[in-house]
């Protein structure tokens, strides 16, 4: 299963996390840091896996944005590239041509298209039609008032 | 109270800060401004204020006080408070917390809305942080949910119920009614959900293996569908029909299939058709042929398909993408064992991974390459490795220099080609090999009888060159050491004869004792080599000065043994030939010290002539340390023998006399070890039935002996030594001895240790522990500690006493930190 997710700049700035496995405020802050310290001396040539303490650690650096995702042992590296490829083609259909201040911006919509896209680090729905369409209705659930903008950048 | 800033707002100002200092103040202010709100208790802009502080608190910034406001969001009947409520709850509450709690009654509440997106919120929050106090509770909610006809929900029950089994395992049987129809779905996010929850449950109960194996017709015909099938625009990915889906259900026919023959039969044709048909031009194929592969070589396929799989993984490692060539090396180590053969084919395409610029591509091939060398490939493999092991980064180098050793020990054509493998890594990677290297090396070098003069030979030309690579040094300086007389004679069959004098060798030896370059360890290993050149050069004189100076050495060690060497000039000159003479041939011990250590937890080994045997041969390493216990060093340096196989008579004699005065009763003992030959009907002082007894227990690394039981008369002590070379095997005698006036007879020991140690017990010394302490029963325990543990024991004593049985079971716990740490 997937353990956790992360978003972040090549700055070293978090954009997004999500975490699948139980772990205490502390030790989420210090693997995050020690993470994102060995994906970012990855030189471009280098493969997209590597190992990290006992976890296999796919990731892919998309514009100024790296996906980072840690699995385990059984886990198929290879799709877990096709997850993190999905997730982004998601954001992308519904920012349109998103980009990393949308994530900054939106993040709380970044979530809601994560959190319908995979539950416990598994795939909800394989398609990606089925996703976006859900996400959208939700969207029209939320109430009037609220003033949170389907899209809004600087 | 004017409202609360917006969101985006609040994020735009804080992105103009520009510092650190300038944001953690407006993030002050902000929470400050929260805070009020929440104590005023404004439902309309909870909301908006605990968005505002989860974006804080993925700055970094503590956001602990949001979280009962979180619960609010949650418990509000506004679709938007729930959303970000349930987002808050995922990001800030944990288990650990009590208050997680209080979530679980609105869970309730939400799995049953009305509204199947708040259901949604409910099953994905418990699917994703969902402590197993919840999950006990709900468990029934998503069992129901996991039956119901509406597809957008029955996914995510799944997966909800896959959380559940995860953390509650004992659950997992009310959910298997619920599975009954779950593969009839077509709605593919079911499917997919629903063979994730299959191997979810197979791989965590045998007796639900068995129950869904009846299922494999179903999916093999599911993934025919979705091979054979058309073009399906809502889930094709570059031409392949939801690969997600096809990799899932791989995977669940690799649990079901394995170990399997019928189920594995059923699969082979569908295996087969994934394997040949897949298109190879973008990751997505490759992914799914990655799977098949993996699922062809676990379960009971047939040779065909195993050397087809084989074979696509060879394809991979020519692949551009990195990627493919890393998880294709990474399948292939794990096949490598079992299908030798096939992998073999591939031998040259690993080796030219090596020269990979990524660093785990050119580990997994060098541990691959390793795995694949045999006897027929050993010249050519060594000569690419010994290439790699040139050019590679530092941190291969280890590595590689003990996999090289390995491979030529296990391999090497002659003793010639052998010999010159070590001395290339000594010379190119020296200051890498491990420690023990170069005890092994010495006793190969031993062991190889007609290449002395080549070896020291080629040795010595190597330290004139280079004296900065310690283990080439030590390994050196040993060997001329031992060997010096053949160097100097000038005959050598190999090669071209060097023209060498004493002196020369001396002053490169003594070069060597100056040097700053030169470690502690190194020194001892020169000095005792100068000092055996005084039975095999002629040049006395100069020795015994070389020594006298050392006598006031600063080095403790070094004067020591100065000290010692000066007495052996001054007071046993008559003994010091038959003391620096040659080195006999040691016997093989096997080259990883683990491999040495059987399994005997809890059974005291038998008196069979084997296990007499394996202490025997570890006795030169032994004997070795004992001598050094006595000079208080640590490395292994065979210096001088107190016992040896062809010792005359006299010298013998008089050995046991210098050794006469010391204790041997109770305590630790100090009978020395008895040399390989030596008969057994030898006084029974020397033998004392131990074979591996070490010489000097007390000063061994100064572990401290301690009492491991003591009760109704019977002491038990345990004595430690380090097992050199593996620091990982604690040597443990243990001293019984009776206090009573009654001897105990038919005593035995036995000893059992936790799972991760294994434990060795050779024969004891006898089997009656006489009274009043006139004697005690010794035997040797070895425990291997790999996890570096602390070391418990259970301890079992049987003897008879005064003619009753006693039998008594005891933990020990009690072993100092030394002798596991």
């Amino acid at each position: 299963m997937m353990r956790f997710m992360l978003l972040f700049s090549r700055q070293g700035k978090l954009r997004l996390q999500k975490w699948y496995t139980a772990t205490a405020e502390r030790d989420k802050k210090k693997m995050v840091r020690e993470l994102m310290q060995v994906v970012l001396a990855r030189k471009p040539k280098m493969s997209s896996f590597l190992e990290w303490r006992d976890l296999k650690i796919v990731y892919k650096r998309y514009a100024s944005l790296y996906f980072c995702c840690a699995v385990e042992e059984q886990d198929n590296e290879l799709i877990t590239l096709e997850v993190i490829h999905r997730f982004v083609e998601l954001l992308d259909k519904y920012f349109g041509s998103v980009c990393e201040l949308d994530i900054i911006f939106n993040f709380e919509k970044a979530y809601f298209i994560l959190d319908e896209f995979l539950i416990g680090g598994e795939i909800q729905d394989t398609s990606k039609k089925s996703v976006l369409k859900a996400i959208e209705q939700a969207d029209l659930l939320q109430e009037v008032h609220t003033h949170t903008h389907h899209r809004e950048k600087k | 109270m004017p409202a609360p800033i917006r969101l985006r707002e609040l994020i735009r100002t804080i992105r103009t800060a520009r510092t650190q200092a300038e944001e953690r103040e407006m993030i002050q202010k902000e929470c400050a401004a929260i805070r009020s709100s929440f104590r005023e208790e404004d439902n309309t802009y909870r909301c908006r204020n605990v968005a505002k502080l989860l974006y804080m608190h993925m700055l970094g910034y503590p956001a602990h006080f949001g979280q009962l406001e979180c619960l609010k969001l949650i418990a509000s009947q506004k679709f938007t408070d729930k959303r970000i409520g349930y987002l808050g709850a995922m990001l800030l509450l944990d288990e650990r917390q009590d208050v997680h709690l209080l979530m679980t009654n609105c869970i309730k509440n939400d799995l049953n809305h009305s509204t199947q997106y708040v259901q949604g919120l409910a099953l994905c929050t418990l699917g994703c942080m969902g402590s197993s106090e919840m999950c006990r509770d709900l468990a029934g909610e998503v069992e129901k949910l996991l039956k119901t006809s509406n597809s957008y929900l029955r996914k995510k029950a799944a997966l909800c119920a896959v959380h559940v089994i995860r953390k509650v395992p004992e659950l997992m049987e009310m959910f298997l009614p619920a599975t009954k129809n779950l593969l009839s779905e077509k709605n593919h996010g079911v499917l997919h959900t629903s063979v994730v929850l299959l191997t979810e449950m197979c791989e965590r109960s045998p007796d639900m293996l068995l129950h869904f194996r009846k299922l494999v017709p179903q999916l093999v015909r599911i993934l025919k569908n979705l091979i054979m099938s058309g073009y399906s625009p809502e889930h094709d990915v570059s031409g392949i029909s939801d690969p997600f889906l096809q990799v899932r259900i791989l995977r669940l026919l690799r649990i079901l299939g394995r170990s399997d023959d019928d189920s594995s039969e059923a699969m082979n044709d569908i295996l087969a058709q994934v394997a040949t048909n897949t298109e190879t031009s973008k990751n997505v194929g490759n992914a799914i042929l990655y799977e098949t592969v993996l699922t062809i070589m676990d379960i009971k396929s047939e040779s065909g398909l195993r050397v087809l799989a084989i074979n696509i993984l060879g394809r991979f490692l020519l692949n551009n993408d990195k990627n493919i060539r890393y998880v294709a090396l990474t399948s292939l180590l794990k096949t490598v064992q079992t299908d030798h053969n096939a992998v073999q084919r591939h031998r040259s395409t690993i080796v030219d991974c090596l020269k990979d610029l990524d660093v785990s591509i050119k580990r997994r091939a060098m541990e691959l390459s390793f795995a694949l060398v045999n006897g027929n490939n050993i010249r050519g493999m060594m000569k690419e490795l010994l290439y790699f092991l040139d050019s590679c980064d530092p941190e291969f180098k280890a590595d590689c220099a003990s996999g090289v050793f390995l491979a030529a020990e296990k391999y090497a054509p002659s003793k010639r080609w052998h010999i010159d493998t070590i001395m290339r890594v000594l010379t190119t990677a020296g200051s890498y090999v491990r420690d023990d290297s170069v005890p092994n090396l010495i006793q190969l070098i031993t062991n190889s009888v007609e290449m002395h003069a080549y070896t020291v030979q080629r040795l010595y030309k190597a330290l004139l060159d280079d004296i900065s690579q310690q283990p080439l040094v030590q390994v050196s300086s040993w060997c001329i050491g031992e060997y010096g007389d053949l160097l100097v004679s000038g005959q050598c069959e190999e090669e071209e004869p060097i023209q060498v004098t004493e002196d020369e060798v001396l002053d490169v030896l003594e070069g060597l004792l100056v040097s700053n370059l030169s470690t502690p360890v190194t020194r001892g290993y020169s000095l005792t080599a100068i000092m055996k050149l005084s039975t095999r050069f002629s040049s006395v004189n100069r020795i015994k000065k070389v020594v006298s100076i050392y006598g006031s050495s600063i080095d403790v060690e070094l004067q020591q043994r100065a000290v010692e060497y000066n007495a052996l000039f001054k007071k046993y000159d008559h003994m010091r030939p038959a003391l620096l003479e040659r080195m006999p041939i040691m016997e093989k011990t096997a080259s990883n010290g683990p491999t040495e250590i059987m399994q005997t937890n809890g059974e005291t080994e038998p008196s069979v002539p084997d296990t007499k045997h394996l202490p025997l041969v570890t006795q030169p390493a032994n004997q070795a340390n004992d001598l050094l216990d006595l000079l208080g060093g640590n490395d292994v340096m065979p210096v001088i023998q107190t016992t040896l196989p062809t010792k005359p008579a006299s010298a013998g004699g008089e050995l046991l006399d210098l050794l006469g005065d010391l204790s041997l009763t109770g305590g630790p003992t100090v009978v020395p070890a008895p040399a390989p030959s030596v008969p057994v009907s030898q006084p029974p002082f020397l033998l004392d039935g131990l074979s591996s007894q070490p010489l000097f227990n007390d000063t061994s690394a100064a572990i401290p002996p301690m009492t491991a039981y003591s009760k109704n008369g019977l002491k038990i002590e345990f004595t430690f030594e380090r097992a050199n070379p593996n620091p990982n095997i604690a040597v443990i005698t243990i001293h019984a001895t009776n206090t009573t006036e009654a001897d105990m007879t038919e005593f035995v020991f036995q000893a059992a240790v936790p799972k991760t140690f294994q434990l060795q017990l050779l024969s004891p010394s006898s089997n009656i522990v006489p009274a009043l302490n006139q004697g005690s029963v010794t035997q040797v325990i070895r425990v291997l500690n790999p996890q570096k543990q602390q070391l418990r024991m259970r301890v079992k004593l049987t003897y008879t006493h005064k003619g009753s049985p006693v039998q008594d079971l005891a933990e020990v716990n009690n072993f100092p930190p030394q002798s596991w740490q």
